[in-house]
Parts: C-alpha cells; sequence; structure tokens
C-alpha cells in the first residue's frame, strides 16, 4: 500500500523564506526580536548601555581625575563642579565615573567568576551524579548556612580587603547560588535520551557537559546572571560603605555615600546620587533579564 | 434505580450545534488556521467519533465543544450552539458554570489530570459541591454506584485511594465517572484509551460505551485510531488539517469510504516482510536476570538475535521489554547471565565495553523529541558519531552525512535544521540515521513507532526494513503493537512480568495454537468491525464462567 502521507506531512514543509544559513539568520531574528521589544526591556538596555560606554571611556568622559584633589571640602554645584567636590575636595562628578568603572567591572567580574565556579560544578554534579553530587551540595550547604554578609566581612578581615580577595571572596560566596541553578536545571536535561545517546556512544565528561547540557540550560542561567551581577553590585557597595570593600583612593559607589552622607544632614542631595546610579542600574538590568527570560522561555502572553 | 438513571431531555435532541467553525493558532510566522470552518451536529444519545492523524485539529474542535481554547488560539468565526446558546460568546465565568456541569471533559492521560494529593472520591464530589447540585454525601453514594457501574473493584472503597495506588485503566475508568457526576449532556472524550494497554484498553472502551447508552448522554469521542472508534461512535467524521474529509455513520465509513485518505486510514495492513532465518548469531543473551535495586524486574531472559534479522519483542507496559534493552545496551548490567555478541561474551557494564563495541550496538529511543538534542542541527547529530567513531572530517564527513540523509529519504535541505524544525517521522528517522552513523551490527529499537502517526509510522517500519536488507544489520525491536510485530519480526518474543512467556518464528506466532498470554494479547487489538467489541466482550464473558464453573 503507498502512503504519500508518510513523505508529505504538514510539518515537512519549511517555510522557504525561513533563513537556515547560521549567523545572518539569528542575528536578524535578534533585530527583530529588539523591534518588537517593549519599552521597559528598551530602557533597561539604553541604561546598561550607557553605564558601559561610561564605565570603558570613564579617563575621556570625566572632567578630572579619580583622586586629584581640585577644590575645598564639600563645594556646592557649579559650572566648575557640576556636582560639587566630596569631603577632601575631590570632584564628584568624575568619583561617580570612575565609580562606575570601578563597581561595575569589579562586580562583572566577580560575577563571572562565581558562575565559572558554581556553574561548573553544579553542572558536574548533575551530570555525573552519585557521591560526587551528594559532597558538592552538602559543601555548599555548609557554605550557605552562613549568612552572605557576614561570612564576606569575616572572610575579608581574615585575608584583607584588597581586589583580589574582595572578588575571590564574594564569587565564592556566590557561586553556591549559581550551583543550586546549574544543578536544578542541569539534572532536568540529564535524564533527556539525548544524554543517554551520547552515554551510549562513549562521550566523555567534558563533551556531555558543554554540547549536550550546557546550551540547553542557558537562558536560564543568563537571566541569572544579571540578577546575580546586581547582587554581587550590592554586596560590594555595602562592603565598600561599611569600610572594608573597595579601599581609598579608588572611587567607588558605596564608600562615596558614607564619606559624604554628612551633607545630607544640611539638606544636600549629593550623597544620594550614588546610590541612584546603583538602583538605577539595578532597575535597568532587571528589566532586560525580565525580557530576556520572557523571549526564551516561550512563554507568551495570552491574547 | 436511582435519580441517576433520570434522563434529560429525549434521544434525539440535537445538543450541539457548531457552524463554520473556524480556529486560528498563533505562531512564529502569524497566524495559522487550524481548524477550518467544521460544522458539526451532536444529538442526544449519539456518540460522534473524530478521527484524524496529529495536527488535524480534532482535540482543538472537542475542546471548542467546552467553549474553551487553548492558550494562544483564537476562534475567528462560527457559532457553537449549546442550548441556545453561543459558547464562543459566553464570558468565562458563564463557561465555568456549563464546564463539568453540562458539557465534561476526559483527557487523555488520566494520571496528568488527576490532582496526585486528593483521594478519587474527593475529586468526584468536587464538582458537582463546587456548582451546588448536590452535597457532598448524595455525591458520595453516587460516586460509588458509578464506579460499580464502571466494573471498577470494590467499589465502595475504590474512592479512598489516591491515583498513584490504582492502575491506568482503572484511574482512566474514574475519570470517565468523575466525568459522569454532574449527568452532563455533553462529554468529550479526548483519546482516553491512547496510552493504555491493549487489554486495558477493552475495559474502558466498554466501560465508556454502557455507560454512554445508560445516560442517554452525547459524546464527542476523539482518537487516530479508527479500529477504536468504530467500537463506539454511531456516525464518524474523518478531518485532515483542519478540515472535513468525510462524514457519515460509522458502518458507512468502515465499508465504502468516499474519500482516498479515509481508505489510507483504513489501509492498516502495514508492509510485510519475508522472515529471514540466520546462520550466524549476533547477539545472545542467556539467562539474565536484571533488577532496579531490590526489585527484580527480569528473571531468567534467553533470547537471541540472528545476523541480518528482526526479533521483537512483544509485552504490555511493566513486562521488562524496555529493561532488556537497557540490559543489552549495558545501561543496566545484569545480575545473572551472559550476554554474547558476534561469537564473543561481552561485559554487562557500559563503562567497561570498548568503543568498538560499543559503536556495534546502537540505541533508538521511543521518543524522537527527547532524544535529540534541541540545541544540535541535523548536521551536528549525524556528524558527532562520524568523527567519534570514524574519524571523519570535513568534506568527507559532509559527504558522508548527505549520504546518510539520502538513505533516510531527507535531502539537502534539513543539513541546517534543528530539531524543533522537523516533523515527527522525520525525528525519528534522524535517530535511525544517527544509530546508522555509527556503521552498527545490531539497532535496538525501543517503541520507535509508538509516538507516530499510523501512515509516518508504516514509513518508518518500511525505512527500517529497506535499510536491513540493503546493510544487514539486524535489530532488536521492542514493542507493544502487534501490527508492527506482523510487519517486521522474523522472531517474536513474548514478554509478561519480566519472563519469556513463548518465542518462535512469526508464522508460529501468529499461528494457533497460542500461549494463553499471547492469546489475550492478540484479540485484545481492537479490529474494524463495529460489532467486535461486543463479541469479544461476549467470549470472555462465556470463557470466565466456563472457568468459574470449573
Amino acid at each position: 500500500m503507498s502512503t504519500p502521507a508518510d513523505h508529505s506531512p504538514p510539518l515537512n514543509i519549511a517555510p522557504a523564506d525561513r533563513p537556515h544559513r547560521q549567523d545572518p539568520g539569528r542575528f536578524r531574528a535578534l533585530l527583530a526580536g529588539l523591534r518588537q521589544a517593549p519599552l521597559s526591556a528598551w530602557f533597561g538596555l539604553v541604561i546598561v548601555a550607557v553605564y558601559v560606554v561610561v564605565a570603558l571611556f570613564a579617563s575621556v568622559i570625566a572632567p578630572y581625575g579619580e583622586g586629584q584633589v581640585v577644590g575645598s571640602q564639600f563645594d556646592p554645584w557649579t559650572a566648575q563642579y557640576l556636582l560639587g567636590t566630596d569631603n577632601l575636595g575631590r570632584d564628584t562628578l568624575s568619583r561617580l565615573i570612575y565609580g562606575a568603572r570601578n563597581t561595575v567591572g569589579i562586580a562583572f567580574l566577580t560575577t563571572s567568576l562565581a558562575f565559572l565556579i558554581g556553574g561548573g560544578a553544579g553542572l558536574v554534579a548533575a551530570v555525573v551524579g552519585g557521591w560526587v553530587d551528594q559532597a558538592l551540595a552538602r559543601l555548599i550547604d555548609i557554605l550557605m548556612a552562613v549568612p552572605q554578609l557576614i561570612f564576606a566581612l569575616l572572610l575579608l578581615t581574615i585575608f584583607g580587603a584588597s581586589v583580589t580577595s574582595l572578588v575571590s571572596i564574594i564569587a565564592v560566596l556566590d557561586a553556591t547560588r549559581v550551583f543550586r541553578l546549574a544543578r536544578a536545571a542541569g539534572m532536568n536535561i540529564a535524564v533527556m535520551d539525548y544524554v543517554e545517546v551520547a552515554r551510549l556512544r562513549g562521550e566523555g565528561l567534558i563533551w556531555i557537559l558543554s554540547r549536550e547540557v550546557l546550551p540547553n540550560i542557558l537562558p536560564p542561567l543568563v537571566a541569572e546572571f544579571g540578577l546575580r551581577f546586581c547582587f554581587v553590585f550590592l554586596l560590594i557597595s555595602s562592603l565598600s560603605f561599611l569600610g572594608i570593600g573597595l579601599q581609598p583612593p579608588t572611587a567607588d559607589w558605596g564608600s562615596m555615600v558614607r564619606d559624604n552622607a554628612i551633607l545630607i544632614t544640611y539638606g544636600d542631595v549629593t550623597p544620594l546620587l550614588p546610590a541612584a546610579a546603583i538602583a538605577l542600574l539595578t532597575v535597568g538590568v532587571n528589566f532586560l533579564v525580565d525580557w530576556f527570560l520572557h523571549e526564551t522561555s516561550g512563554l507568551d502572553d495570552e491574547t | 434505580m436511582t435519580k441517576l438513571d433520570s434522563v434529560r431531555g429525549t434521544k434525539g435532541d440535537v445538543v450541539l450545534d457548531v457552524k463554520g467553525l473556524r480556529i486560528r493558532a498563533k505562531s512564529k510566522a502569524g497566524w495559522a488556521e487550524i481548524v477550518k470552518g467544521i460544522d458539526l451536529t451532536l444529538r442526544r444519545g449519539e456518540i460522534l467519533g473524530l478521527i484524524g492523524e496529529s495536527g488535524a485539529g480534532k482535540s482543538t474542535i472537542g475542546l471548542a465543544a467546552l467553549g474553551y481554547v487553548k492558550p494562544g488560539c483564537r476562534i475567528t468565526d462560527g457559532t457553537i450552539l449549546f442550548a441556545g446558546e453561543d459558547l464562543s460568546e459566553l464570558s468565562e465565568a458563564e463557561l465555568r458554570r456549563l464546564r463539568g456541569v453540562r458539557i465534561a471533559y476526559v483527557a487523555q492521560s488520566a494520571a496528568a489530570a488527576f490532582n496526585p494529593a486528593h483521594r478519587l472520591i474527593d475529586q468526584y464530589t468536587e464538582v458537582a459541591v463546587v456548582h451546588g447540585i448536590r452535597d457532598a454525601a448524595s455525591a458520595r453514594a453516587e460516586a460509588v454506584e458509578l464506579y460499580r457501574k464502571l466494573h471498577l473493584p470494590n467499589p465502595e472503597a475504590f474512592g479512598e485511594r489516591f491515583p498513584h495506588q490504582v492502575s491506568g485503566g482503572q484511574l482512566q475508568r474514574a475519570m470517565v465517572a468523575m466525568a459522569l457526576a454532574c449527568k452532563p449532556d455533553i462529554i468529550v472524550f479526548d483519546e482516553p484509551t491512547t496510552a493504555l494497554d491493549v487489554t486495558t484498553q477493552i475495559e474502558v472502551l466498554a466501560a465508556i460505551k454502557d455507560v454512554v447508552r445508560d445516560f442517554h448522554t452525547a459524546a464527542i469521542y476523539i482518537t487516530h485510531d479508527l479500529a477504536v472508534v468504530a467500537q463506539l461512535a454511531d456516525r464518524i467524521m474523518v478531518l485532515r488539517h483542519g478540515d472535513l474529509v468525510e462524514e457519515g455513520n460509522t458502518r458507512q465509513i468502515l465499508e465504502q469510504p468516499s474519500a482516498d485518505y479515509t481508505r489510507q486510514l483504513l489501509g492498516r495492513d502495514p508492509p510485510k516482510s519475508d522472515t529471514t532465518t540466520a546462520s550466524q548469531k549476533i547477539l545472545t543473551v542467556s539467562s539474565v536476570d536484571a533488577a532496579y535495586g531490590s526489585i527484580k524486574v527480569l528473571h531468567h531472559v534467553s533470547l537471541s538475535v540472528g545476523e541480518g534479522t528482526t526479533v521483537a519483542v512483544v509485552g504490555e507496559s511493566g513486562s521488562g521489554k524496555s529493561t532488556l534493552a537497557r540490559v543489552v545496551t549495558g545501561l543496566l548490567p545484569c545480575s545473572k547471565g551472559a550476554l554474547m555478541f558476534d561469537g564473543r561474551s561481552i561485559d554487562s557494564s557500559l563503562r567497561r565495553r570498548s568503543l568498538d563495541l560499543r559503536r556495534r550496538i546502537q540505541l533508538v529511543h521511543q521518543m524522537p523529541d527527547t532524544s535529540l538534542n534541541p540545541r544540535h542541527r541535523v548536521r551536528e547529530v549525524l556528524g558527532r558519531p562520524l568523527t567519534f567513531y570514524h574519524g571523519l572530517m570535513g568534506r568527507l564527513r559532509t559527504a558522508r552525512i548527505i549520504e546518510l540523509l539520502e538513505q533516510i529519504e531527507l535531502d539537502l535541505t534539513f543539513l541546517d535544521r534543528f530539531p524543533e524544525e522537523l516533523s515527527g517521522g522525520q525525528k525519528q528517522r534522524l535517530c535511525i540515521a544517527r544509530a546508522l552513523a555509527a556503521k552498527p551490527d545490531l539497532i535496538i529499537c525501543d517503541e520507535v513507532t509508538s509516538a507516530l502517526d499510523q501512515s509516518v509510522a508504516q514509513g518508518v517500519l518500511r525505512l527500517l526494513m529497506d535499510l536491513q536488507k540493503n546493510l544487514r544489520v539486524s535489530y532488536l525491536f521492542i514493542t507493544h503493537d502487534l501490527q508492527t510485530v506482523r510487519a517486521i519480526a522474523d522472531e517474536v518474543v513474548v514478554m509478561n512480568q519480566g519472563r519469556i512467556v513463548e518465542q518462535g518464528p512469526k508464522d508460529e506466532f501468529f499461528a494457533p495454537p497460542h500461549h494463553p498470554y499471547t492469546q489475550l494479547l492478540l484479540t485484545s487489538v481492537p479490529q474494524m468491525d463495529p460489532d467486535w467489541l461486543d463479541s469479544i466482550r461476549e467470549t470472555r464473558a462465556a470463557l470466565a464462567r466456563a472457568m468459574s464453573l470449573a
């Protein structure tokens, strides 16, 4: 008996206009996605872009140097010092701009490191399973049992408040959260038949982790990256505010709030500006992450 | 008896009148029409069968009868008249008054439709009590009575169980009972027996048939299996791609179908293979025991697969046939017994098997959706085993990929597609090609056709047979479908509860005398005959009587 339907079910016919070549197609899809993106996503994108530009070209944009004393203490807002000067007579605007570089840059570095450690360990735990999984998971539980800020304070007092120890300590502490997510998401993928096929074929662990599992849990990981970034950012600022984060004369938004806090009592809003910069970036990143998650999860609003 | 049996309205009244129904679904490319102007009339006491393959729009129409469309879909045109009201224009609140009370729905997977945290009877009474039709006590009494009517074991206590404590067939019947709780005017059955074993399917079909007849309910029965709907339906609508192909009385459709497509659906005789016998054995499994933890699932299983032949392993769910596949691949090392491959004893653990041995035994899974990595293009799916086993790179590799694509009857345009851009049948072909890429001697096919539409499945079977003829590859073919066995097997192994109950050449298997279990399996496959269900029930009842007398 002949069954023509076998060779021509409705889904067989791919739309001719759909691009199958890799990059132009993806790029175009991205552009199309951007065009349809809601206002909030655009808002987030613009904010993040502005911060990145400011951070990268801080030395070009800033009118004065990072630690340069240019005026007297607590000068008001003038044409020369747009946002006045701080407690040592440094230009607040310049320090705000350099602060973007330092705080954002270090937060980004820390988050990346956290994802490398936590994501890697989480994937290994999910795919290998057994005692490896148990050992890693219990270790992470222990790390998570101590409140993060207090743990960070403790370790920083032990190891000293250098940038290296700041980055590595926060990265390790934050990696615990990433580990949990990567492990949970990875476990869902690790039970898939295609992972079994790869195992049957005799593929090594690295291949299974990087080619079979990782690409499928990328969307939640990227979204988590945005959120983690905000938390790390806030944590660094908090630590700086407490005086054991980035050390002077490095400009940092957290310590800038602390140094100039006294101005608030005189009704001056200048010390709130670094805080506002932190808040704005957090909001922007969250908008962007929300949109990304929505796009990649395949959820569509009911019409 | 009780008021359960009282009838609302008289037989023959039109209860549902659908006119010019059009439904669109949102897709990447825009809005696509998935139901293209369907008219449908349903009368009291009548069962209407909606039949078609996947994508026919039959479930969408069934749900529309409840005034419901899936997220991302929209009714663009047409009316759905029920009791004088157009369901497509009612508000959610008004629809909620009707759903479950006057129009009920029985889903394909009862296991997914029941809340696992509540007892069956509480879920039964909930609908009636929430809608204020009955108080809890009388609803409970009715539930017990319905459970009895549906031949559920120990009806008084049955409802006190949780969903996981009863079998799949019983759960499906409990769901039918739930749908009947408020004596609805219409019940929509959406493939209620598709996930069940053939022997269980009979019980559910019989229960549905009795209940619908006794209650004078109108029913819409959605299925892809013409033989199933033939047992129940008074009228049949054949659908394809959202269009009506033909409509008529069950007997008329079965005996004198007017459309080619219907004839194609009717023509269930799949391709036939000539039985081949092999001199050499490629795989020998001798008295293997296997267990998951402390639960033993295989008892003393022995079989062998000849070179270039197909051995079908048949059994119902829980028979241990998939476990057997895992043992042969090495995923589950056996606790006792031995495996021989190509004349040599092989290790039962995958970890200790050589790369070459892994290459020679390939596995094709049941669900093509989960056995292809959604992030890998066709090129990578096929290319990896070529590089991994044979070290092929660059142009040689591409040439071989194209060759493989040709073997599975797909063309060059598929090279850079992702799995989600393929249909179910194409995905399964791709899985087969991936196995072939390794140049195996034995391919284990684990229910490879059961997730596919009938006609697509036949194409895949034919492909497998052609490949065997050309490449002399052997198959260990695991299936629950006896039609598939008839098509592809050289030898048949019947398994039940982890043991082999019968094995031998295909012709012997299909010819009497049968082992009692084989007999049960063979007679449980629905036939294209509207009287089949009644006759088989009579035979079985007679058999049961005879056995109780003896």
